[in-house]
């Protein structure tokens, strides 16, 4: 257990086999072989905590932490609880942190989709703070993400998902969010990593009808790519991204 | 390594090995209720509490109780033995192997909820698998349990 976030990137930094631990459920799962195990836990990152106009959750906090957080339901709705539910079962989420969900860039991610529809930064402790999407897209340089900071501002969000069975990773997700007039469709699990529908998003009115809703979801699965894995294929998604885009923008009209 | 932890209200003070997983920790010491299902942070047959909070013991390093507290079934007799009369009365003790760790998380929900719905029983319980109820008898069993608990409050 280090003592600061400087000894943990020198200690990153020294050997290729050196790792930072999240919660340990996915590096347990591999065979790959480390040598030493970086461990955050003692650096008081692990709480949900609000400044004037942002809300900072530290890298060590658990997923169930914000499923129950009253400050995110506060400010997001149930975003954080619907996305999180279905993920394995309590006692998983109790382990799960938030930095180890992000930094990993998992396309399957839940945690991803729900932050991709909202204003969200991350915090790094080499390259400083930007903004997700531009870390899920920039190069894998070995970094430490030392926070996630989202913008404090009240969103109306839905969070839709597809599995196999209950607690089975998601086929397709999709979050959904209104913030002042602006729409933002997020999908995840395509099976690539979530990015948002931004022509989508931006054929919507506050209070679309019918017609601009179809006209939103035919630019969503032409927008988009998705592909193919053991879940499910290309097409298959396809049609599921406009069934749970509708469901999304419906949920957040009613 | 040394590490210093309180399980089931005693102290223990080990020297263990960096990458020793808290469920063969706990079993080493004799807490044999803690049963390795699925090994991939899955079934929830392994589920202890660390701090009052469950967790799959599968999932996380000894090294990480140091100066926490540990709870098995072991250290909840009672209020396991109530639990256990529930489901053996509603058929839903079977071959056993996956109670241990479903009482250890129905005693954890019912710190959350008093009375929980059956939507709230299937949500907290989802983590935890079992190969031969089908569950009906479980839940059941666990509303019957919910249902005198409340009444007792």
């Amino acid at each position: 257990m280090v003592q600061s976030l400087d000894e943990a990137y020198e200690l990153l930094a020294q050997d290729r086999n050196n790792v930072i631990l999240g919660g340990l459920l996915w590096i347990k799962m591999g065979r790959k072989q480390y040598q030493t195990g970086i461990d955050l836990s003692g650096l008081g990152l692990n709480a949900i905590s609000e400044t004037e106009d942002s809300i900072h959750i530290g890298c060590m906090t658990t997923l169930r932490q914000m499923e129950i957080s009253p400050l995110l339901l506060q400010w997001f709705g149930p975003l954080f609880s619907d996305a999180f539910k279905g993920i394995v079962g309590v006692q998983f989420r109790n382990l799960a942190t938030l930095g180890g969900s992000v930094y990993s860039r998992f396309g399957f991610s839940d945690v991803i989709t729900a932050l991709t529809a909202l204003d969200t930064q991350v915090r790094l402790y080499r390259a400083g703070v930007v903004t997700l999407s531009k870390f899920l897209n920039m190069d894998q340089k070995r970094d430490i993400l030392e926070k996630v900071i989202i913008k404090k501002q009240v969103t109306q969000t839905s969070f839709q998902t597809l599995r196999k069975s209950a607690t089975d990773f998601s086929i397709l997700s999709v979050a959904t969010s209104l913030c002042k007039g602006n729409w933002k469709i997020a999908a995840g699990a395509r099976p690539s990593m979530a990015i948002l529908a931004e022509n989508a998003a931006g054929l919507l009115s506050p209070e679309p009808d019918e017609k601009t809703i179809k006209a939103a979801l035919d630019r969503v699965v032409n927008e988009l790519s998705f592909g193919t894995d053991q879940r499910a294929g290309a097409g298959y998604r396809k049609l599921l991204a406009g069934v749970l885009v509708k469901r999304g923008i419906e949920a957040i009209c009613r | 390594m040394q590490i210093t932890c309180r399980i089931n209200n005693r102290e223990f003070i080990r020297e263990i090995e960096p990458d020793l997983l808290l469920i063969d920790f706990v079993r080493s010491l004799g807490f044999k209720s803690v049963k390795r299902g699925c090994d991939t942070s899955n079934c929830g047959l392994c589920t202890v509490w660390v701090d009052e909070k469950p967790v799959l013991s599968c999932s996380v390093l000894a090294a990480r109780v140091n100066h926490r507290i540990v709870t098995t079934l072991e250290g909840l007799e009672e209020e396991a033995k109530a639990v256990g009369r529930f489901l053996a009365k509603e058929g839903a003790e079977q071959c056993g192997f996956c109670s241990p760790g479903l009482i250890m998380n129905i005693l954890a929900m019912k710190k959350e909820f008093k009375t929980p719905t059956t939507d709230d029983i299937k949500q907290y319980l989802a983590g935890n698998l079992c190969r031969c109820s089908g569950y009906e008898s479980q839940l059941r069993a666990i509303e019957k349990y919910f249902d005198l608990e409340g009444k007792n409050q």
